[in-house]
């Protein structure tokens, strides 16, 4: 009996103080709301940064300073104010939650959906595991692995400690500090994010995941990811997760730069499924995402997206085709529901001779909402025999939403070709009787022709994340037919 | 199997059936014939729950469920088809895909467990023998660039696999050269059962030298305006709808 009781208050002591220790721990490490060169100082001082990487934050923060936020996009949101945000908080725990039925049933039955494993469901909302020694084994397997092949995967911070002549030399090469009002934000105020290398001639034989990173440190506000693919090696890169993520942080800005190096390939898959707000759009997450590659001689950078989430999504995932015969590739699905904003698309930026890009956009609007594709072909006077092809889809899920498309063509050498096909059609009443008559229900039916209508991206994603995928954009879109 | 009584439909405020009575038996096939918006159509959408038509009075019963109170799927699921005049094209979705949705959709209705993998590939392997559907066919996207001939074949390789108790068939014979009717027509043939029943929707009375009917009704401005054996059809082909037409106003 004593003991029992003993047992009862040592739970209730380590309970509350975790309780305690939660909170004090937002207030004791987050830097005041605003941003100054201060707290620029204080983020860099607390990540233990090299002087040059806090200068390279301030040059930032100063242009940064100096521009103005974008309105060519076609979106409409109120503008964030950036000096009530803190741009600072130290990696925090996710709130652990003790079983399943704490957590929120509607994200449960999105998991469920999805096919997510129920130590999955766990990992991704929060529940207390007892730690399966078989996922660390796996991690650590994993790790070792990729040490053997002289492949670098690790946070962002890890990498300026460990390998700063890596980060040095590419960091802001690809997207400079100043291409953009979001990337100049990023750039001085970053705080995590993912590295990797792999050396020359490697091969990485599996997909490099943030899955495995995610427990190390939470997502951020503000990310960098830069991936360096040196002369000849090949990686296949997923980020983000089919599951739903919630984030308290409304703004998103991140910055990705790929670097392939000659002959050299990347293939960069996301999967973005941020809370998308209530019906009408409010408290979703703001993405606004910088993502481009350079490919040097004969290298190949494949981009495949598939969005599904935030209130308000504006990236374009491009490619800068400098090396002669390189190829760009970006393939995207992005659907847009209830009061959901997309302005996505592409850039290729044609420099080198004989290179290829090829263009494969499907949106598909549900909902009241808008879904805006974006894209920019460039041939320079340099890029002789330059080949791009386009193709931009828009599929209607009611007569309340929209599709737009802003292709835009700048050739300047005339041994180019390009070729743009664009259609918009409103899903086929007819199609979807026919499945019914076939004794398959509405939502089904309707699954069945938007992934049909998307297959030619889903096709471009790695095995395991395109049978989720599927079933995302199934979910994305149920009851949306009208 | 069904009794229709009295059945008015309309559409787009048009009204097309103005109390239309068929009553079809078990193992029964029935040819209904008709000149050019009689409302045979227009029957088969009724019947198959098609949503833009409005039915405005009478009633349908199915193998003594009432049909009008069912939604589109309940009624495939409870054994319903329909052979479409012009198919749809699904771009993307396998043949085989959209069918092992389909099979599953009915197996759920029976409570059964969905079908496995290996079954349904023979059963797929067995049941396209029937129209001579090859396999780059059954792999191709859902009737995505078939030839007329293709997609009816698909039609009825689709109601071998789903085993309706009552099959619509709706103007199967459009647009068919002399093979592939004979080619669709044994389908059907092979297929006809003590337990299954036929509506054959159709303009011409060639389709019926194959499926041979045991009963053949007229439909002409949205009532049967008469009914017969299979020598009515021959009658019909003879002398035209005319002549029924005048037979009326007489």
């Amino acid at each position: 009996m004593a003991y029992d009781g003993k047992d009862k208050v040592l739970e209730e002591v380590t309970g509350k103080s975790y309780e305690f220790g939660f909170t004090t721990e937002i207030e004791s490490d987050k830097a005041p709301a605003g941003l100054s060169e201060d707290i620029i100082r204080l983020i860099s001082a607390k990540k233990e940064e090299p002087e040059w990487l806090l200068q390279w934050r301030l040059e930032a923060f100063a242009v940064w300073q100096t521009m103005e936020e974008p309105n060519w996009p076609h979106l409409n949101y109120e503008k964030p104010d950036y000096q009530a945000i803190s741009y600072y908080a130290a990696p925090k725990q996710k709130k652990q939650l003790n079983s399943m039925d704490e957590v929120d049933p509607e994200l449960r039955r999105t998991m469920d959906k999805l096919g997510i494993s129920l130590e999955e469901q766990k990992r991704l909302s929060g529940v207390a595991v007892d730690f399966v020694m078989d996922s660390v084994s796996v991690a650590t397997s994993f790790k070792d692995k990729l040490a053997e092949l002289g492949i670098i995967f690790c946070s962002m911070s890890e990498a300026v400690k460990e390998h700063p002549e890596l980060v040095r030399k590419h960091l802001g090469t690809v997207v400079p500090t100043r291409d953009n009002f979001f990337s100049a934000l990023n750039s001085a105020v970053f705080t995590d994010g993912s590295f990797c290398y792999i050396p020359k001639g490697v091969r990485c034989p599996m997909e490099l995941s943030t899955y495995f990173r995610i427990n190390e440190s939470g997502t951020g506000q503000f990310e960098r990811t830069l991936v360096v693919a040196d002369e000849g090696s090949y990686v296949s890169y997923l980020e983000g997760c089919t599951a739903p993520q919630r984030d308290e942080n409304q703004l998103h800005a991140a910055v990705v730069e790929l670097v392939a190096l000659d002959e050299a390939e990347i293939k960069y898959s996301t999967v973005q499924n941020w809370y998308p707000g209530d019906e009408n759009g409010k408290g979703g997450v703001y993405n606004f995402v910088t993502k481009r590659g350079i490919c040097h001689r004969r290298s190949k950078i494949s981009w495949t997206q598939v969005e599904t989430g935030s209130a308000v999504t504006w990236k374009y995932p491009s490619c800068i085709l400098k090396g002669d015969h390189s190829v760009g590739e970006f393939y995207s699905v992005a659907v847009t529901n209830n009061a959901q904003q997309a302005d996505t698309g592409t850039k290729m930026i044609h420099l080198g001779k004989n290179t290829h890009s090829t263009i494969i956009s499907k949106g598909i609007s549900a909902g009241n909402s808008h879904n805006s594709y974006r894209g920019l072909v460039q041939i320079m006077p340099s890029a002789a025999n330059a080949r791009n092809f386009s193709q931009c889809d828009s599929l209607l899920m009611t007569d309340t939403s929209g599709a737009h498309t802003f292709p835009y063509v700048e050739v300047k050498n005339p041994t180019a070709q390009v070729e743009h096909e664009a259609t918009t059609s409103k899903i086929g009443e007819d199609q979807i009787f026919y499945c019914l008559q076939r004794g398959i229900d509405a939502e089904q039916a309707i699954s069945l022709i938007v992934n049909g209508y998307a297959k030619e991206v889903l096709n471009q994603l790695p095995m395991e994340f395109a049978v989720e995928a599927q079933k995302l954009l199934s979910i994305s879109l149920e009851g949306s037919v009208g | 199997m069904l009794k229709i009584n009295e059945l008015k439909a309309s559409v787009e405020e048009a009204s097309i059936l103005k109390g239309l009575n068929l009553t079809i038996n078990p193992g029964e096939v029935h040819a209904i014939m008709g000149p050019n918006g009689s409302g045979k159509s227009t029957l088969a959408s009724v019947l198959a729950g098609r949503e833009e038509y409005e039915v405005e009075g009478g009633s349908v019963d199915f193998d003594g469920e009432d049909l009008l109170d069912m939604d589109a799927t309940e009624r495939a699921r409870a054994g319903l088809f329909l052979a479409f005049q012009y198919p749809v094209e699904i771009p993307g979705v396998s043949n085989i895909n959209f069918m092992r949705a389909a099979v599953n959709g009915k197996r759920e209705h029976e409570g059964l467990e969905p079908i496995k993998g290996k079954a349904f590939l023979d059963m797929v392997k067995d049941k396209a023998k029937l129209v001579e559907l090859d396999g780059r066919l059954r792999n191709r996207s859902v009737n995505e660039g078939f030839s007329g001939g293709e997609k009816k074949r698909n039609e009825i390789f689709q109601m071998a696999m789903l085993e309706p108790k009552l099959a619509i068939l709706d103007e199967t014979d459009s647009g068919l050269d002399i093979d592939a009717l004979r080619i669709v027509s044994e389908g059907v043939n092979a297929m006809r059962s003590p337990e299954r029943s036929f509506l054959v929707i159709t303009h011409y009375q060639r389709l019926l030298d194959y499926i041979v009917p045991d009963f053949v009704h007229v439909l002409v401005d949205g009532r049967i305006v008469r009914s017969g054996g299979k020598e009515l059809a021959l009658e019909l082909e003879e002398k035209g709808y005319d002549w029924i037409k005048e037979d009326i106003v007489a």
